[in-house]
């Protein structure tokens, strides 16, 4: 006989195991080895989520109880993914396009970016998938509680709300772990996903090998089952009430495109639009599996069973029942599995949308003007925001379970939660195939339809008279008979859920219409709406912003904050050089933002992101509509303004381009002509002091000696002055024609660095440096003087010019695609955007004049990096100044 | 009671050099060495004489010729350029906005000498 606690140890060591593959997934996605993470067989198994505990558990009771109706529930997803190509392959398209977050990101996005919307779906979803969550809690601690009745060394009695908590207290730490460890602009968990693969593998062994035994082992083959199933009075009849099959199915197949849980395996976590084709007629085949042996399992339950046994647990009492302990607890296994995959993600999908949605904007909301620039990591608010989100979901779905008692039948509670979610069918597939679709009518139609479904499908789940009194169920609310929750408008006699069913989606649709016809959209929301109903004619992105006052620092600080300092910096660098523009700093055309705020939408959605941009940008969604009102009789006419905007914005910027082309030759020529003058003046003061200095030691013969010898000591520096500056005339010289040997040798990037430390002086305490040994332990081909050369020249750069308090200096190392970087970021006031470009160019010097430093050190620096085949360059956006010296990784080799 | 002068440069040895020349000649010397308030030090100081470098930090020379040129009480002020570039439309430059002499780097001790002395004589 299994114990408890053997149950208990499985499903720890079960866990254990989800947590090392969701682990193992990780790394490798990290790694870059993430090839067989991105199957199509991985998609379709993540996809079986669709299965929970409802249909392992569930779905033999429906049987039994209702015949062959629980069908309904795998023929509508089976439709949908059969017809993949009509609507499917949209959405995931628009899905990443847009980078879509989660359905709510999806109607907010195509409904004018509106946040409102957002936070309507985003709470419907939250009540409407509460249901489920707790449908799993009840699932597993009923598998538990079947467990320690056939166990007569346990007592059950309290343990089985403690079992509940227990639960929801593990799924919530395993969701928090992987569903929030990196804010990935992608917005994908290939931890969990793999997760889910294995567990969907799991789950439907698991049935199979209940089915197998029920039909070979006890059955006696299949012909007898098939006989057996006959000769059974309720499920050999067919009987089929059309109203409620077509009913059911619409509402699976609805659920299975509005699911939240859905949406993120389906749309969110897709990583090849391909996958979907194959998927199509796998995740059928999966599902028809998943059935096969529904029948047998239900009829072998009623007729081997004791009556009253609980037929939604058939899947675990009849293996129980004959002592086949192993079979039962790999059923169980089976069954925890549906459950866990279920709500991990689900979970996760909610805790995104009330993050990006409802947290996000109160916080900016919060901290106006500077939230996006100033104010601490950005990043850290979401991901704190996400777990607190996470924790609550499972909360409020533990206490569903507790206050509905855990009693109503399982398929049940999972239809009303179907029912809720369905009402976002009309916005989104009329957002997606209508262009006239209208936010108001959106917003009407999902208002509408989820309080018709809170009035006759949810609160009445909670059982008669727990929220809505007998009385008003008999007779309505206020004696407004036709208010009844199940007979609406006086019609009875309909299946309550059906009733439910028809009434919320027939008016939500029917305002969704009704509004959007009559109503005109803002021009954001016909942008958008083109965006998403035309997604395959132009895949590029809605238009937002055009050019002019942002400040491309400000909005590279805001997105190393969003996506990670390496993430933004590669964007930054990308879009640099897609405008031909050299560094880090792109211009802020409109499309350069439009690419910005698609990233960033991915970390915190949509209309979060395109909040933040304007708040650097200085410019409200407002006025960029004003300015597309004037352009907006119909969305031809728009189309076209908008091409020809592109194409002035283009010539627009070609001029700019040119115009900075030129400011930059003319100042190279102002430069080349005051280099001549530089040089006078450099070998000239020093010369001043020589010759004065000693003229007086000539011609005074009243001097003491240590005046004579003060004397002969500034002679003698200045001397050594000149001598240097003629020294790196005569280097830079010979950098710049070529001329140079490079001594090429192996040596260890940390002695080159510990070496210029050294030589530079900064070893003595008055800045505080910071480097990280196991990091340069790298072995390198190159020059080491002329490396030294250029390190010595930024570390005393950084002690010369660094005006913070307590000077610090970093020096970081990173190997990325192929090149190595060493970054010297210090924590002073930095330099200038405008006076960037610059600084590298002959004796230029930024500010005062200071220790006597002739301005030729970077230039010298630039030139060296170029003969060792790398680069140097001013990295913006660091706090402080900040050089990354990137050099080849031909010649780099890691240490073994 | 001899003549005061207010040395405006930025290289300490050069104003030290300056200092000790001209203070053995009898001269009170006083130096300043940037650019942004050296009006206000002028002012302050009411100087009999001022040299005046042309590389300061902060502000240009000619900046503060022009300003020095243009104030009632320091039109007349005898003011001698110092400079280390040297090339002849520097000095064009300096004569149009008033400089009393003009004189560049680097200099033999006994010109500054007699240039000073034969700015202040009567």
């Amino acid at each position: 006989m299994a114990s408890l606690n053997l149950l208990i140890g499985v499903c720890l060591a079960y866990g254990a195991f989800l947590f090392l593959v969701a682990f193992g997934a990780e790394r490798a996605a990290l790694r870059g080895r993430s090839g067989w993470l991105r199957s199509p067989a991985v998609y379709t198994l993540s996809l079986s989520i669709y299965c929970t505990a409802w249909t392992f558990y569930g779905a033999v009771g429906y049987a039994a109880r209702s015949g062959l109706e629980y069908l309904t529930i795998y023929i509508g997803p089976t439709l949908v993914m059969i017809g993949w190509f009509w609507a499917l392959r949209k959405i995931v398209r628009i899905g990443r396009s847009q980078r879509i977050t989660s359905v709510a990101d999806l109607i907010s996005s195509r409904f004018g970016k509106s946040n409102l919307l957002a936070v309507a779906v985003t709470l419907i979803a939250v009540v409407g998938t509460t249901p489920y969550i707790a449908l799993q809690l009840q699932s597993v601690t009923q598998s538990f509680a079947v467990f320690a009745a056939a166990d007569p060394s346990a007592r059950m009695g309290d343990e089985t709300r403690t079992t509940a908590l227990w639960v929801a207290m593990g799924l919530a730490a395993f969701t928090v772990l992987f569903g929030t460890r990196n804010l990935d602009a992608n917005e994908r968990h290939h931890g969990v996903v793999m997760a889910i693969a294995v567990e969907a593998v799991v789950k439907l062994c698991a049935l199979l090998a209940v089915g197998i035994y029920v039909v070979w082992g006890l059955g006696g083959g299949v012909a007898e089952t098939l006989a057996r199933i006959d000769a059974s009075p309720r499920l050999g009849q067919w009987h089929v009430s059309a109203g409620r099959w077509s009913g059911l199915i619409f509402l699976a197949a609805a659920a299975f495109l509005c699911l939240p849980r859905m949406f993120q395996v389906l749309v969110v976590e897709n990583e090849d639009e391909r996958h979907l084709r194959t998927a199509s007629w796998a995740f059928p085949t999966y599902v028809m599996l998943m059935s096969l042996f529904v029948m047998p399992i239900a009829v072998a339950g009623l007729t081997m069973l004791p009556r009253g046994a609980n037929p939604d647990m058939f899947v675990l009492t009849l293996p129980l029942s004959q002592g086949q302990t192993g079979l039962a607890v790999f059923s169980f296994i089976g069954g925890f599995s549906s459950a866990t995959s279920m709500v991990i993600v689900a979970a996760i999908a909610l805790s995104t949308m009330v993050s990006n949605h409802i947290v996000m904007p109160i916080w900016l909301k919060l901290e106006p003007g500077r939230g996006a620039v100033v104010s601490g990591d950005v990043r850290n608010v979401v991901i704190t925001a996400r777990r607190i989100s996470i924790v609550a979901v499972l909360f409020l779905g533990y206490l569903y379970y507790r206050l509905s008692g855990g009693g109503a039948a399982l398929a049940a509670i999972g239809l009303i939660s179907f029912s809720g979610v369905a009402q976002f069918l009309p916005a989104m597939i009329g957002g997606i195939f209508w262009r006239g679709a209208a936010r108001s009518g959106a917003m009407t139609g999902l208002a509408v339809g989820f309080a018709i479904w809170l009035w006759c499908l949810f609160l009445p789940s909670f059982g008669e008279g727990v929220v809505i009194p007998a009385q008003v169920m008999q007779h309505g609310p206020f004696g407004l008979s036709w208010l009844r929750p199940y007979a609406f408008f006086g019609i009875e006699g309909l299946d309550p859920l059906v009733h439910g069913v028809l009434w919320s989606i027939l008016i939500n649709t029917s305002l969704f219409v009704g509004i959007s016809i009559f109503s005109f959209p803002s021009p954001m929301e016909r942008l958008q709406g083109a965006q998403f109903v035309n997604v395959f004619q132009h895949s590029a992105s809605p238009r937002g912003w055009e050019g002019g006052t942002a400040q491309s620092e400000d909005l590279m600080v805001m997105a190393q904050r969003l996506l990670g300092a390496r993430e933004a910096q590669l964007l930054f660098q990308r879009e640099a050089a897609r405008q031909g523009v050299q560094g880090y700093l792109p211009e802020p055309t409109g499309e350069f933002l439009q690419v910005l705020e698609r990233e960033l939408s991915g970390s915190v959605g949509a209309a979060t992101a395109h909040a933040m941009v304007g708040q650097i940008v200085g410019r409200t969604a407002v006025s960029v509509e004003d300015l597309m009102a004037v352009a907006d009789e119909t969305a031809q006419i728009m189309e076209y303004s908008s091409q020809l905007e592109a194409k002035s914005t283009e010539l627009t910027r070609t001029a700019r381009q040119l115009r900075l082309a030129n400011e930059k030759l003319t100042q190279l020529s102002v430069q080349k002509d005051a280099f001549l003058s530089q040089i006078s003046h450099e070998l000239r003061t020093p010369m001043t002091s020589i010759r004065s200095f000693s003229e007086i030691l000539r011609d005074a013969d009243d001097l003491g000696e240590a005046q004579k010898a003060r004397y002969a000591q500034v002679i003698h520096d200045e001397a050594l002055r000149l001598t240097r500056l003629l020294d790196d005339l005569l280097d830079l010289s010979v950098l710049e024609n070529g001329q140079v040997n490079l001594n090429l040798a192996r040596v260890r990037l940390r002695d080159v660095l510990d070496h210029a430390v050294a030589a530079s002086g900064a070893d003595r305490g008055e800045m505080v440096l910071h480097r990280n040994p196991v990091q340069e332990d790298v072995w390198i081909e190159t020059d080491s003087d002329r490396l030294a050369q250029v390190f010595i020249n930024l570390i005393a750069n950084a002690r010369k010019y660094c005006d913070a308090d307590l000077p610090e200096l970093r020096i970081s190392l990173r190997r990325e695609g192929g090149l190595m970087m060493v970054d010297f970021i210090d924590n002073g006031s930095g330099i200038e955007t405008g006076q960037q470009g610059m600084i590298f160019e002959k004796f230029s010097r930024i500010g005062e004049q200071k220790a006597g430093g002739a301005g030729l050190g970077l230039a010298i620096c630039r030139e060296i990096m170029a003969r060792l085949g790398g680069a140097i360059s001013y990295l913006p956006g660091q706090g402080g100044a900040a050089f990354r010296v990137v050099l080849p990784q031909e010649r780099a080799i890691a240490a073994r | 009671m001899g003549k005061s002068v207010l040395v405006i440069e930025d290289e300490p040895n050069i104003i030290e050099a300056i200092s000790f020349i001209l203070s053995r000649d009898g001269w009170r010397v006083a130096s300043h060495s940037n650019g942004v308030d050296a009006v206000e030090a002028v002012e302050h100081r009411k100087p009999d004489l001022v040299i005046l470098d042309v590389m300061l930090p902060g502000r240009s020379g000619y900046d503060i010729l022009r300003e020095l040129r243009a104030r009632a009480d320091t039109d007349q002020l005898p003011v001698l350029m110092l400079t280390a570039r040297g090339q002849t439309r520097d000095r064009v430059l300096a004569e149009e906005i008033g400089a009393s002499r003009f004189m560049s780097k680097p200099f033999s001790n006994a010109e500054v000498l007699e240039a000073v002395n034969a700015l202040i004589a009567p």
